[in-house]
């Protein structure tokens, strides 16, 4: 097991360094940030070089990229558009999209498990078909509509919970959000569960237990579940990364100061440093969620074994 | 079993993440209640640093308005430039200018504004190695091109040549050349003061900006929100009638919309184009719709081969009468835009320089004539052209496609115009800049100081800083000399509308509309209006 974890890491090293290369590149390919900071204005010629020389932006790309490499591993991110530094955006970001992420985690998985093991059990009856239903009401909407609309009514006809989240971002707040990010993921956990639940629910080892005489209860969530829920698993652990990278949407929607908000802003004003420090993060985010993955199955099913 | 302590690894593990989440959002309660007299106000995060020199948009300007005073200030409602700190301004040949300051005034450290507060920073916004994004404002100042050489990496002077200290309280100024409107230009935040703190820990001023103005930072919480309170220090006439004022950041002009209909925001300077059309229902007598010092036009590359020929400133005149503006300000902008006839704005006001109907039937729509005139001149260049706009923000994409259609439906061609999307407004910029333009692309105007001269130079004058068309034209820039160097700013602005009158002819640019300001209040507030440069004047909100 060691083994592996220590290939697994060795092989995240060049997996990182492309994707942030590839990023450095397509921010840069956006165009001239110095010509966006002068607003409609043609810019001092003077002026412009001077703000090049200051970002390192007067050199070859290539060496660009070497010269910010080698700041990061030194820890300095650069600085973002407003003159603060990337990590300390990244210090307020971050948390606040983990907040939400874990909110939204919560509600996909408990609500998603719970709805795809309902289905399952009851196969071809009402429950099932109610499920499928509204998995695909939900897949089929977009995230902008589902906000808006969750906005307009739970957080301004009815006044059940405010409309923009606070400044800092407080739990309450932030369960409207939630449930609109979890929306589309809660139908394919949902989906997967249930698919799960319904083969193995037909497996020779749970009609030993059924047969061995222990609880339904036991049987369904020590036997059943646990051998079923490996895709699952899977979808849920790549799905971090995701909810991690920040729902611009649904954050631009809900007043959210996340890792999306500060990715768009950072697109938006062409500032290299913002969208490439960010995404470094969130490409060893998505490593770390993938590994993390691979290393449950072995708690889920003792039959697999990691050389 | 090895299975559950793995588990209950992972829980533990999931436990703490909570925990550390949810310690985070206990330490930052948001500020909520209004009642305690304080205005709160949506805000956009500023693109810049927040110093004077470097700040050319508009929500780190309006920060600095609150925070700072400077020699003059625009006259919220009539655009007038009065004397504010500046005791006097005179001068008698339009090229030296004394400077006279009220005594008294202080920065709300403590420290004193006088003729050094003036000379330090305007020395600093000018100097090349810092780099400030409004340098050019000091280019008028005798020594700039010593401060600001062309070349980066020269060494350069550090202090304009220009600027003498009398005393405390007096200094002159001399320019390169004759600009009788001067004075007006000093009430533009490039100009604002800065006190020694500034200079001293330039960091830590950035971290929590310093001013003279009726309001004081008491928190700034970059990318979430600012707190500004009432100084009571200060020494103006218009001293702030709140308390203070919350400025959040919302990520969503929708959002921030949406916090307004829940009571929890009183202000927004920033209706979403989606609302337009709800807005008077919503929000009544409370939502503000009045001209703004912003213009908006189609304007031409010149330098290139379709547009530099004999024929065509006929072929421009053309296309300005086939654009049907009066349609397009109603259907698509719900009348928050107004129909331009000339080159600048109404908030200059007809003693300002503005005049209505100074293009005359160029401007008018008129298909027939339209149609007429460009098949004259020989057609379109190649038979269609496209009108480039960036598409990501701004929703530009519906106007452009309104005008072009308006031109096809005159031109009966609907192969005439096209809209041309470029991805983001840096490209867009970019290719502007590095000249790149083949065809008409969309432009848009926003003053620094409500003068004509403001409308007209930057824009057009041969060579000028924002001259994205690359005009030139002598008998134009003849003018804006003469209008420079008149003896009286009446005087100066009918010379400069009659520099003007050549646009007319020559067409470098179809003015499109004049951009309004607009802006929705809650209940909880009143005496809300927008200054010239349509934002909000928050010293003169009173809170219930």
């Amino acid at each position: 097991m060691g083994r592996y974890v220590i290939r697994r890491l060795l092989q995240m090293v060049p997996v990182f360094i492309g994707t942030t290369f590839l990023i450095f590149v397509m921010v840069y390919a956006l165009g001239d940030p110095v010509a966006a900071m002068f607003g409609d204005r043609a810019p001092d010629p003077a002026t412009a070089a001077q703000i090049r020389h200051d970002l390192y932006l007067d050199h070859p790309l290539p060496l660009q990229y070497v010269h910010y490499m080698g700041q990061i591993f030194t820890g300095h991110f650069g600085k973002s558009a407003t003159g603060q530094p990337v990590t300390e955006l990244m210090g307020t970001a971050f948390p606040v999209t983990l907040r939400l992420t874990l909110v939204a985690f919560a509600i996909e998985a408990v609500v998603g498990i719970g709805l795809g093991l309902l289905a399952g059990l009851r196969r071809g009856r009402f429950a099932d078909s109610s499920v499928l239903a509204f998995t695909l009401l939900v897949v089929a909407i977009p995230t902008f509509v589902t906000g808006y609309l969750l906005q307009y009514f739970v957080g301004l006809k009815w006044g059940l919970a405010n409309p923009a989240v606070a400044e800092g971002a407080p739990i309450g707040d932030l369960i409207l959000p939630g449930i609109v990010l979890a929306g589309v993921s809660l139908a394919y956990v949902a989906r997967l569960t249930r698919t799960s639940v319904a083969e193995n629910s037909r497996a020779d080892y749970l009609r030993t237990a059924v047969a061995k005489g222990l609880p339904r209860r036991r049987v369904v969530t020590v036997h059943l579940l646990r051998n079923s829920l490996i895709p699952v698993v899977t979808f849920l652990g790549t799905d971090i990364g995701g909810l991690m990278a920040g729902a611009v949407v649904t954050e631009r929607i809900f007043n959210i100061h996340g890792v999306g908000y500060q990715l768009y802003q950072g697109i938006l004003r062409q500032n290299p440093p913002t969208v490439v420090g960010f995404v470094t993060i969130l490409v060893l985010i998505f490593l770390a969620a993938n590994l993390l993955v691979d290393l449950l199955y072995a708690v889920l099913d003792p039959r697999i074994r990691y050389a | 079993m090895r299975g559950a302590t793995r588990v209950k690894w992972a829980a533990g593990a999931v436990a703490v993440a909570l925990t550390a989440g949810a310690c985070g959002g206990g330490s930052s309660g948001g500020s909520s209640g209004s009642s305690n007299g304080v205005v709160r106000a949506s805000w956009g995060d500023p693109q810049n640093p927040l110093e004077p020199a470097d700040t050319n948009e508009v929500q780190g300007g309006k920060v600095l308005d609150m925070i700072f005073r400077g020699l003059k200030k625009y006259n919220p409602k009539t655009a007038a430039a009065e004397n504010w700190i500046a005791q006097s301004i005179t001068s008698s040949d339009s090229q030296t200018f004394d400077i006279k300051l009220k005594s008294g005034w202080t920065f709300s450290n403590g420290e004193p504004v006088n003729a050094d507060s003036f000379i330090n920073a305007w020395n600093y916004g000018a100097a090349l190695k810092n780099a400030q994004l409004n340098a050019s404002f000091f280019e008028p100042i005798l020594g700039y091109a010593q401060v600001h050489p062309n070349t980066s990496g020269a060494t350069a002077a550090t202090k304009l040549s220009g600027l003498h200290k009398v005393s405390d309280t007096e200094f002159t100024v001399k320019l390169s050349s004759k600009f009788a409107l001067f004075p007006d230009t000093l009430g533009y935040s490039a100009f604002y003061p800065l006190p020694q703190a500034f200079f001293t820990n330039h960091a830590a001023w950035l971290a929590k900006p310093i001013g003279n103005g009726p309001y004081e930072i008491q928190s700034y919480t970059k990318g979430t929100g600012m707190n500004l309170v009432k100084w009571d220090g200060y020494k103006g006439s218009d001293a702030a009638v709140n308390k203070g004022v919350d400025l959040r950041v919302y990520t969503d002009n929708n959002t921030a919309y949406t916090d307004l209909q829940a009571g929890n925001l009183d202000l927004v300077d920033d209706i979403p184009a989606s609302q337009l059309k709800n807005v008077k229902s919503d929000l009544g007598s409370r939502y503000i719709n009045v001209p703004a010092g912003i213009i908006q036009t189609i304007s031409f590359p010149l330098y290139s081969s379709r547009w530099n020929t004999a024929n065509s400133a006929k072929v421009r005149q053309g296309l300005s009468m086939a654009i049907n503006r009066q349609q397009i300000t109603q259907q698509i902008f719900q009348n928050t835009r107004t129909p331009a006839s000339d080159w600048t704005s109404p908030v200059l006001g007809d003693a300002g320089g503005f005049k209505q109907g100074l293009c005359g039937q160029e401007c008018t729509y008129n298909p027939s004539k339209a149609k007429q005139t460009i098949q004259q001149a020989g057609g379109l260049p190649g038979g269609h052209i496209t009108i480039s706009y960036n598409a990501d923000t701004g929703s530009h994409k519906e106007w452009v496609d309104a005008v072009c259609n308006s031109i096809n439906n005159s031109l009966g061609n609907q192969n005439a115009c096209v809209g041309a999307p470029v991805g983001t407004f840096a490209d867009f910029r970019n290719k502007i800049t590095n000249k790149q333009m083949n065809d008409p692309f969309r432009a848009g105007w926003q003053m620094d100081y409500p003068l004509i001269q403001d409308f007209l130079q930057p824009q057009y004058y041969t060579n000028a800083s924002s001259n994205d068309s690359h005009y030139s034209n002598a008998n134009f820039d003849n003018l804006v000399n003469q209008a420079n160097a008149a003896p009286s700013s009446s005087e100066s602005v009918s010379k400069f509308q009659d520099a003007e009158k050549q646009l007319v002819i020559d067409m470098p640019a179809i003015p499109l509309w004049y951009q309004n300001g607009s802006a929705g209040y809650s209940q909880n507030v009143s005496n809300v209006f927008l200054n010239p440069f349509s934002v909000p004047v928050y010293n003169e909100i009173k809170v219930k």
